[in-house]
């Protein structure tokens, strides 16, 4: 079992993304996140999906991706260079003047924004890979039990340019 | 020109050579069907329910392999299309499905007979797609019926809104196909043919092992040529009977928890197993991990997805049947292999397929053995359960003859439409429906539409008062414990009750007073001697089905088995399970 990476071209029209989700749970593959956007061509959306499988199963999700007729193109990501990044707003509850200050330290050291505060409460924002801001979380999870909020995005990925001017 | 919507789904319909429609009307085909009165091109046929209206567009098309096409309502038109759309898309079945919807501006709204078609549909076709454009929709039916038709052929659902069929729009109708999420293989990789013929020119012990990819592909005659080039014995799959003539001295037999003893030895006994166009379904491997186990797998079918999906293959090639067999023929040479001939004809035989010998039990295995006998240009459909799998035990298939089944998703009712599609694709041929008293019941009412297409096909009932084949499996498996399959049950029955006998009530309906009613005629036959008899007197009837049914033995079981779980290797040849 391995994460796995996939890049997917697909129709922008109504319906295409419940085919694409409906795809994974007849078959029971499980999705772990799946962001959707348009793209330079707003008949097409490009979708980043990720998913833990085992070799067999992914070489299985690949070809019945392919097989669907809404379904463009399937880049596979796993093992090629790709630039990927996910958006995180994490809302603290409960401040304490202690909280706000370790707070502010840690943004310090990881870089991220604080983009919302009042007297009890701050809102951070940070753009990150996916296993950075798991860390972040567990992180605020413990330092602030039960007094967090998470919204994550899912990742969106492109592929790097040496490979993909090859 | 400016024409309705309506309109201009009548003039892509002949774009696109339909002769043939199964349609059911209703408020939101209403339009649909107004276009289409009085035209003299198009056949439309009204069955008597729209499930049994699919498996006659199916059986349409698996007997002349054009697209079948179907016109049905929105609401329950559609919902009542669910089991035939999937088990022709199952047996890869090109067909093309209208469906009426409530006008998009009530799209929903929860309006009368509004149900999402599209999202019912989507898991069980090949593609469906609602029209919300009336510019989209000569594009839409163009794509329709190549998607349906091409690659892995398959079921095509086409959700119409009333207002698209009302909107005025030109009559343009496009000729050419560009679909950039959809471009079939139509070649073959000769370097996978070269490794392929490599291992299978030195093989010792080959096998071809052929699926339902080669009769949709109709490459039968290309196959016979590869197997007679090449002297290696087929075995078939239940769809991919007939792939060469079951009477040839290279077919072996099916394989399969039912098949025969000599293909499931062959298969788990084989050096190189080359197969084309079977997905390798679990009821015909059994128990995965001992399939083909000391075998080089060469696999080739159209879907890349049904490669190594079930058992790992060494060499896959992805191709149409029809152009990957004429690629190997061109590699293949004669193999020196009589000593593999003569040990699989020993197994053949030594365990022949055969029900009991007593020569005055009226048995399935005489049935389909007198079809065979006084029919030789027909079309054999069969409904789901016992009396499928004695027809693909007994019946002989060549090119005069075909076989129509439901083989993925084993739909019982499928019998009696299916036959009603393929007469009316092939008048000349003869039609026989096979299907049991369970089955027949599940579409009984399309004897109308038999009666009002005058169509003289046969319909068989092997009547044993049961559901055969759970009945089969309960004597077998569960200690006789008949739960829910006893036909005659009537609520004053004991429950533990193990066989019929006399003082059991008598079977409903009557199906000879049934299909008398119907307007058909009807014949019931109880032993040997009156079979053929029967089967002439069908043979007579020109205008209206002939209803013949067979009372057969409650107790007949279909053999040899793989029972559930176990090899192929481990087969029941005879008598019950401890």
């Amino acid at each position: 079992m391995e994460k796995r990476w996939i890049g997917l071209f697909v129709e922008n029209e109504i319906g295409v993304l419940a085919r694409i989700s409906g795809l994974f749970s007849s078959k029971s593959y499980n999705i772990e996140s799946l962001t959707v956007g348009t793209t330079e061509d707003p008949t097409v959306s490009r979708m980043t999906i990720s998913m833990i499988s085992d070799d067999k199963t992914f070489e299985q999700i690949k070809k019945q991706l392919n097989r669907s007729v809404e379904v463009i193109k399937v880049v596979d990501y796993t093992n090629i260079p790709i630039h990927s990044k996910e958006l995180v707003y994490i809302k603290v509850n409960s401040c304490s003047e202690k909280d706000k200050v370790e707070i502010f330290r840690l943004s310090e050291i990881y870089k991220f924004k604080i983009i919302d505060y009042n007297r009890k409460s701050i809102i951070i924002e940070w753009i990150e890979i996916e296993s950075k801001i798991n860390d972040l979380i567990k992180l605020f999870k413990e330092a602030f039990l039960n007094r967090i909020e998470v919204a994550r995005g899912g990742s969106v990925a492109i592929e790097a340019i040496g490979i993909a001017s090859k | 020109m400016w024409i309705t919507g309506a309109e201009l789904f009548v003039k892509a319909l002949k774009e696109e050579n339909v002769d043939t429609l199964f349609g059911y009307p209703g408020g939101q085909a209403i339009d649909l069907f107004d276009a289409l009165y009085n035209q003299k091109e198009i056949n439309v046929i009204l069955p008597r329910h729209e499930q049994a209206l699919v498996h006659e567009a199916d059986g349409y098309a698996r007997a002349t392999g054009k697209v079948g096409v179907c016109l049905v309502t929105s609401g329950p038109g559609a919902t009542n299309l669910v089991t035939g759309v999937a088990t022709a898309n199952y047996d890869s079945v090109p067909l093309v499905c209208f469906t009426g919807q409530v006008p998009t501006y009530l799209i929903g709204n929860d309006a009368f007979q509004e149900v999402d078609t599209i999202g019912i549909m989507r898991s069980i076709c090949k593609y469906a797609v609602t029209v919300r454009k009336r510019e989209d929709l000569a594009k839409i039916i163009h794509n329709a019926f190549y998607i349906a038709k091409s690659g892995k052929p398959g079921v095509v659902i086409v959700d119409i809104p009333k207002d698209i069929q009302l909107a005025l729009g030109t009559d343009d109708y496009p000729n050419e196909i560009h679909i950039r999420g959809y471009n079939p293989n139509t070649s073959v990789h000769m370097g996978q043919v070269n490794k392929a013929m490599e291992i299978l020119n030195n093989a010792k012990k080959p096998v071809f092992l052929i699926g339902g990819g080669v009769n949709i592909a109709h490459a039968n005659n290309e196959m016979t040529k590869l197997a007679e080039i090449t002297g290696v014995p087929v075995i078939t799959t239940i769809m991919g009977k007939g792939a060469i003539p079951t009477s040839h001295e290279l077919y072996v037999g099916n394989i399969g928890i039912h098949g025969s003893y000599a293909a499931n030895t062959a298969i788990s006994n084989c050096d190189v197993l080359f197969s084309i166009g079977t997905r390798f379904n679990d009821r015909i491997t059994g128990k995965i991990e001992k399939f083909a186990k000391g075998a080089t797998i060469i696999h080739v079918d159209i879907d890349p997805a049904a490669i190594s999906k079930n058992i790992s293959v060494d060499i896959p090639i992805v191709a149409d049947a029809k152009i990957a067999i004429e690629a190997i023929i061109k590699k293949s040479k004669k193999l020196d292999i009589d000593e593999w001939k003569k040990e699989i004809n020993q197994w053949k035989e030594n365990y022949p397929i055969r029900m009991i010998n007593d020569t005055d039990v009226l048995t399935p295995e005489y049935i389909i053995k007198t079809i065979n006998k006084l029919y030789k240009n027909a079309i054999i459909t069969t409904d789901v359960g016992q009396n499928q799998l004695w027809t693909t035990q007994f019946i002989d298939i060549d090119n005069n003859k075909r076989l129509l089944t439901s083989g993925g998703l084993g739909t019982m009712g499928y019998g009696l439409p299916s036959a009603i599609g393929a007469k009316i694709a092939c008048l000349d041929k003869d039609v026989i429906a096979i299907s049991g008293d369970g089955g027949i019941q599940m579409n009984i009412q399309e004897l109308a539409t038999a009666v009002c297409q005058e169509l003289p096909i046969v319909v068989c009932i092997l009547n044993n008062g049961y559901l055969g084949n759970v009945r089969q499996w309960q004597e077998m498996f569960y200690n006789k414990r008949y739960s829910s399959t006893c036909l005659r049950y009537r609520k004053s029955c004991n429950d533990n009750c193990k066989n019929h006998d006399k003082c059991c009530p008598e079977y409903t309906p009557n199906f000879i007073m049934l299909a008398q009613s119907y307007g058909c005629q009807a014949i019931r036959v109880c032993k040997k001697e009156e079979v053929e008899k029967a089967f002439k007197a069908a043979k007579k009837n020109k205008k209206v089905p002939t209803i013949i049914e067979f009372i057969i033995d409650d107790n007949l079981n279909v053999l040899p088995m793989v029972p559930p779980g176990n090899s192929l290797e481990d087969m029941i040849i005879k008598g019950e399970v401890k």
